[in-house]
């Protein structure tokens, strides 16, 4: 498979994960199981602000569908912030190719 | 609690790893911050010395899987979920240092816009989820290859454990942190966060596998290339 085509498939997987993303487990995770059964749950601040808090965007009323927006909101952004940190720091010389014969 | 409204609890969780504020005292979360950009500023580096054109998009790629799979919790043992870090996996495919660049977006923009995990403990919850898993995920990595060798079995095996000592090693640093913050003593956090997160890991070696499968199935080239960002080279 071409590079372009490859990757350009790698973000729609990325894109349709979150579609899932409302299935997934509700339970506490590993971290707040412990910081729960410990009793040290309630030394956590609140957030200094909320953009998407939760996963969940202002004005979605399906949780769902709020997951699912804020999934695909995040992955994009992600992708752009990766994608350009690698393309600011990539060698440019043509032999800079790794993995390349 | 962590955000406010309470009707929106189920989702409103520190996340797995991800240590909110208020967790971690201001000493323990100074020292995440300056060792983590400490290991940043040398992963920009190497990074830039590095970094072939074809694995930019890779890099990009790889944040957007690793975003969306840390949302898809799976359930484990007691009532408590897990889901993916996938420092191990960014590091295997894109070597440790520009793997850890992409965990570290990863990071960032989860505490940034999502508010999971906290702003002052990101510093933290970089060292952990970033540098730490893409150090010891690769290491181990590198390291199993030598000793079992890299057929394709044996690859496998080593990818799942890279996931799974990656996420152990991550969660021993994070119970570390806590029990310096004075928020739960070493002596019952080391085991209880060890114990969760080694089930944990399994599923994290199991996630690392089948995409490392899916990419050495359709980009052998990818699945191949040895990054030159080995390790002290």
């Amino acid at each position: 498979m071409r590079n372009k085509t490859w990757w350009i498939a790698g973000l729609i997987i990325a894109l349709a994960l979150t579609i899932v993303s409302p299935l997934a487990s509700r339970l506490p995770d590993g971290l707040e199981r412990v910081a729960e059964d410990q009793g040290f749950m309630h030394l956590a601040w609140d957030s200094f602000y909320e953009i998407v808090p939760g996963y969940v965007p202002r004005g979605l009323h399906s949780q769902a569908l709020a997951n699912i927006v804020a999934g695909m909101i995040g992955v994009l952004i992600v992708f752009g912030l990766s994608f350009g940190v690698g393309y600011v720091l990539r060698v440019r010389r043509s032999d800079g190719e790794t993995g390349q014969p | 609690m962590i955000v406010g409204a309470t009707w929106l609890m189920p989702v409103l969780s520190p996340r797995l790893m991800h240590i909110p504020d208020g967790f971690l005292s201001l000493v323990t979360a100074g020292m995440g911050w300056a060792l983590s950009i400490l290991v940043l500023a040398y992963a920009v580096a190497r990074t830039n010395r590095q970094l072939g054109e074809r694995q930019v998009p890779l890099m990009g790629v790889m944040g957007a899987f690793i975003f969306a799979a840390q949302m898809l919790n799976f359930p484990v043992a007691g009532g408590t979920s897990g889901h993916l870090i996938g420092g191990a996996l960014a590091a295997i495919l894109l070597g440790p240092w520009a793997g850890m660049l992409v965990m570290t977006s990863v990071v960032a923009i989860q505490a940034l816009l999502f508010q999971d995990g906290g702003l002052v403990a990101l510093g933290a919850n970089i060292l952990n989820m970033a540098v730490i898993t893409c150090l010891v995920g690769y290491s181990t990595w590198i390291w199993l290859q030598r000793i079992i060798g890299d057929g394709a079995w044996k690859k496998m095996a080593g990818v799942f454990l890279a996931g799974w000592v990656s996420v152990f090693v991550a969660s021993l640093a994070c119970a570390l942190q806590l029990s310096i913050s004075g928020s739960s003593p070493l002596k019952i956090a080391l085991p209880v966060i060890g114990g969760i997160y080694a089930l944990i890991g399994i599923g994290e070696g199991l996630i690392s596998v089948a995409t490392m499968a899916f990419v050495t199935a359709t980009r052998r080239d990818l699945a191949e290339s040895r990054p030159r960002a080995k390790l002290g080279e």
